[in-house]
């Protein structure tokens, strides 16, 4: 059973190194953007999967909360991302009926 | 005066859906269905839906649960699959990943299932809805691993029978009655 | 008795199995990250495979507690994944066309481009995007870096 686990935390380990080369290299912005988006879905996976081998389920209301504030960096920076490049274009008339 | 009541009616009516998933969403984060969880819950879903205005979403007025499930159940054996044909792509031999962006012009012209079908096309692996033209329902998707127009074709009857399935549970009347020949 | 103990040994080692699927589906994506040629495809890679891997680790999850409340408990995680994975896989993957943060030559046909094309070409009401579009692609990439 334990090697079952250790299988599965290296593999894991592996994947989240893999994912930081990417998040460290780039090149684009946006690179980083899903790079980051992977890092945290595993972050959850790895949550879930230390009460699955700890055997207790405390952790769940913080798999919850990550789970549904995992959009709001990714949307943040998308929005920027589009923002900042539209903004030459369109000065201030977008940005005002935004009430920013 | 009247007419300002009637409106209000109108949309709480019309938001009655989403206030019980709210509602049924606070009792799941709690875990228990106790009287306290309800009325807490009805009293935040409100509060929810008063501070954060959503215009009315136009639900078709049919609901047919069992095509409904095997929607549910098609989207998430078809992400099963593909979650694993892109692995496999991603650990294969390096070949030429050609993708391609496809328009698709959807028979709907209701927000409800646009959205829907957007939803099931960017959970299904391999195909990301980039941009959708809301006033003519179109979705430009963009799909991996497409190497001939043929394919191309694939991708676009993919999404088409998406919408199919989604509308046979939850289309209005007339837009399945359209999409059924 | 012996029974009950196997029955609980299977479930456990259902469980780790489901686990290991789920670190080898983020290995996956981890990888497609790292070879796919753009950032587009890199998106493919990245986000779904994941939703699949969380939805087998809840399944462990609810295996190795063996209660409904914690699947109850456990529904919340995975609605929240469903709904809102493809909202910022669909927000991620728009800016990164605007942005021009990807390989033309990589798309067999882009039927995006040409409506663009045409919307620039006719003034219609539904192109107000289009000046976003331009000024995404004479912006090059790199905006972060």
């Amino acid at each position: 059973m334990t090697v079952l686990w250790m299988i599965a935390g290296a593999i894991a380990m592996v994947a989240v190194l893999l994912v930081l080369v990417r998040l460290i290299t780039g090149p684009t912005l946006i690179d980083r953007l899903i790079a980051s988006d992977v890092l945290l879905t595993t972050l959850i996976l790895v949550v879930g999967a230390e009460m699955v081998i700890s055997g207790h389920t405390r952790n769940i209301p913080l798999m919850v909360v990550l789970a549904a504030t995992a959009i709001l960096a990714s949307v943040a920076v998308a929005r920027f991302v589009t923002r900042a490049n539209a903004s030459p274009l369109t000065p201030d008339a977008e940005e005002g009926s935004d009430g920013r | 005066m009247t007419a300002v009541e009637q409106r209000a009616r109108v949309t709480l009516r019309q938001q009655l859906p989403l206030l019980l998933a709210l509602v049924i969403l606070w009792m799941l984060l709690w875990g228990s269905i106790t009287p306290l969880t309800i009325v807490t819950g009805v009293v935040v879903a409100l509060g929810v839906t008063r501070a954060f205005y959503l215009p009315p979403v136009e639900l078709s007025g049919r609901f047919n649960l069992f095509w409904f499930i095997v929607f549910v159940g098609r989207v998430l054996g078809e992400m099963a699959v593909a979650s694993f044909q892109v692995a496999l792509l991603a650990i294969g031999p390096r070949s030429r990943h050609e993708s391609a962006l496809v328009k698709v012009d959807l028979h709907t012209r209701s927000d409800f299932i646009l959205t829907g079908t957007a939803l099931a096309v960017s959970l299904v692996p391999g195909s990301i809805v980039v941009e959708v033209d809301r006033a003519s329902t179109v979705l430009y998707v963009h799909t991996l691993s497409v190497h001939s127009p043929a394919q191309v074709e694939k991708a676009r009857a993919h999404v088409l029978s998406l919408e199919r399935s989604l509308l046979r549970a939850w289309g209005s009347r007339e837009e399945w009655e359209a999409v059924r020949s | 008795m012996v029974g009950e103990e196997q029955w609980n040994s299977i479930l456990d080692i259902a469980a780790a199995s489901l686990l290991i699927v789920a670190a080898l589906l983020t290995l996956a994506a981890a990888i497609g990250l790292l070879r796919f040629p753009d950032p587009l495809s890199r998106l493919h890679a990245a986000t779904k495979p994941q939703i699949l891997g969380l939805l087998l680790v809840v399944v462990a999850i609810a295996l190795s507690a063996r209660s409904a409340t914690v699947l109850l408990l456990l529904i919340p995680v995975v609605v929240f994944q469903l709904l809102t994975a493809p909202i910022s896989a669909h927000m991620v993957g728009r800016a990164g066309y605007r942005n021009g943060d990807f390989e033309p030559s990589a798309l067999l046909v882009d039927e995006l481009a040409a409506d663009v094309d045409a919307a620039r070409g006719s003034e219609l009401p539904g192109g107000s995007w289009e000046d976003e579009v331009d000024g995404g692609s004479s912006n090059p990439r790199g905006a972060g870096s």
